[in-house]
């Protein structure tokens, strides 16, 4: 067995670790594990080249961009925030948990792409997100903003990640599948899938209680607030 | 006929422009880093079949290429460009807009959610409107057009101006936007040097093996920290089943190979949600949020990770053994 190789994984932690730009980091690792795993320095380039290309769909968010831009431009953000001040009833935890549903619901039927970071997360939800705080806390600083987004992001993650592998036709599942029958088991995609349905509903309820529960942290802030004025 | 190879000449379109952009700004290795990989992206469709046609020269230029970017990222700073409108005129026009903001917006979901749902049946002449392969992907490219051309209509702002707003997005993103590519590379490396098999022969040798229980918890942490370090499951999975999980769980203690199999993916997934490894969902939406802690986002999910994988472990250790 050649160990070797691992240290790549050692040049990824440490890079990672030190702060170093990433970039770097990750091409020196790639480089230190190819070489010492024995790939040949033209067969480990031509690797490195082809597998990059390979991935280019992970770009495609950056077609958002333009659309993005021009309409942030002309006011999406503000509209959004003002829209999301004018309606009473949908609070912070009302607003993330409705999306974490909605977002859940479409990756359980394979439609994963329809939603995300750059799709809505960006123009829509996190300037909603804020709005709803403000609603709340009027006084939000800038690190509150930046929580509030990241919150959004990760409940857009929570989301896709444990609706997806409930449906059938998708990576995780066939995976599983095609594991099991190169070593002789054979089992139903459904078989497989309706065993990731706990776990989808238990990252349901802790996402929202988490959600719930920063919204009533900024609400006990908020109180704090108006006694010390009161006082 | 749509394939996702248009969206990806339209991306190349779009860092060339960037590149273009910040090369008459005099903004040097902004505009190399963007020029080599629009270059990369404009290529990659004729790199690809060269390989396939068992040509390895340019694969290997393009291996090249990517280690150019990996030095120009470095030079590139990650500078806040001015916002090219004041915050007043956004108030106004927000106002004077009022909800038609929201259509170009919300076409980009829905013209995916059409196409992924639809595409198939879309037929002219015969001939199928849309490739099968990637077709949500295919989707959300053209929806992307449409929503560009639909903001320019009801802002009344002409389309460059859109791409030249999205040059400045992107240009704030910077060198983040490269990482998914670059560690979904370090991926391919990594399996083909060995380094999934030697991490799975010393998790072997380490681990206990009488004891179903401990031997569960090792399968379950052994997929999060697998995880963490290839930042993807997928990778995962099949070292730790080869390992722990088809020889001593099922063929040993009988467990259950569908709980095993769906939960123990579960648990990789939890390990995607705190590690940097895992750019795209992580590290690119924190750029993109425009967050000054590039890890954020990763500390905002990781204590719903951490109950989810608690949750999992347990259910798993509940069900599978029945």
């Amino acid at each position: 067995m050649n160990y070797w190789p691992l240290l790549g994984v050692a040049v990824i932690v440490i890079g990672f670790a030190l702060r170093f730009n990433a970039v770097p980091v990750v091409v020196t690792a790639a480089l230190v594990s190819g070489l010492l795993g024995g790939l040949s320095p033209p067969a480990l380039l031509a690797l490195l080249g082809k597998s990059f290309v390979s991935a280019r769909m992970l770009l495609l968010f950056v077609l958002t961009l333009p659309a993005i831009g021009l309409l942030e431009r002309a006011g999406l953000r503000e509209h959004a925030q003002r829209w999301m001040a004018r309606m009473q009833n949908l609070t912070l935890a009302r607003l993330l948990i409705g999306y974490l549903l909605l977002r859940q619901l479409l990756a359980t039927v394979g439609l994963t792409g329809v939603a995300g970071p750059a799709q809505t997360v960006r123009p829509l939800l996190a300037p909603m997100g804020e709005a709803a705080a403000e609603k709340i806390l009027p006084s939000l600083d800038q690190a509150d903003r930046e929580e509030l987004r990241a919150i959004a992001a990760a409940t857009d993650n929570v989301g896709r990640f444990f609706g997806e592998d409930v449906f059938i036709a998708l990576g995780a599942v066939l995976l599983i599948q095609g594991f099991y029958s190169q070593h002789g088991i054979e089992l139903s995609p459904l078989a497989i899938a309706l065993w990731a349905a706990p776990t989808a509903i238990a990252a349901f309820v802790i996402q929202s209680v988490r959600v719930w529960l920063y919204q009533r942290r900024l609400q006990r802030r908020a109180a704090a607030l108006r006694t010390d004025e009161a006082g | 006929m749509l394939r996702i190879e248009y969206a990806y000449w339209l991306i190349a379109a779009f860092l060339l422009y960037t590149g273009g952009r910040n090369l008459r700004e005099g903004h040097l290795w902004h505009a190399a880093f963007w020029l080599v990989l629009g270059l990369l992206f404009g290529a990659g469709d004729y790199i690809l079949k060269q390989s396939a046609a068992g040509h390895a020269l340019p694969s290997q230029l393009a291996g090249g290429g990517v280690i150019v970017l990996a030095l120009l990222a470095p030079r590139l700073r990650r500078k806040p460009h001015p916002e090219s409108s004041s915050a007043d005129e956004r108030l106004q026009s927000a106002i004077r807009l009022g909800h038609m903001l929201f259509v170009p917006a919300l076409l980009i979901p829905l013209v995916t959610l059409l196409v992924a749902l639809f595409g198939a049946w879309l037929v002219i002449d015969g001939h199928a409107l849309f490739a099968a392969p990637q077709m949500t992907l295919t989707g959300l490219g053209l929806a992307c057009v449409v929503a560009l051309f639909a903001a320019s209509r009801v802002a009344r702002t002409p389309m460059h101006e859109g791409v030249a707003e999205g040059r400045r997005l992107l240009d704030a993103i910077g060198w983040t936007a490269l990482l998914p590519l670059l560690l979904a590379a370090l991926g391919q490396v990594f399996t083909q040097s060995g380094v999934g098999t030697a991490i799975a022969a010393i998790a072997t040798a380490l681990l206990p093996t009488g004891n179903a229980t401990a031997a569960l918890l090792a399968f379950a942490l052994g997929m999060v920290l697998f995880t963490v370090i290839m930042g993807n499951a997928f990778a995962a999975f099949p070292v730790m089943m080869a390992g722990i999980g088809l020889p001593l769980l099922i063929r040993q203690h009988g467990a259950d190979p569908a709980i095993l199999g769906s939960m123990g993916m579960l648990c990789g997934y939890c390990g995607t949600l705190v590690t940097p490894m895992a750019a795209d969902f992580n590290l690119v939406p924190a750029a993109l949020l425009e967050l000054r802690n590039p890890y954020g986002v990763i500390r905002a999910q990781a204590w719903s990770a951490l109950w989810i994988f608690a949750s999992t472990v347990l259910l798993m250790w509940l069900l599978v053994f029945r």
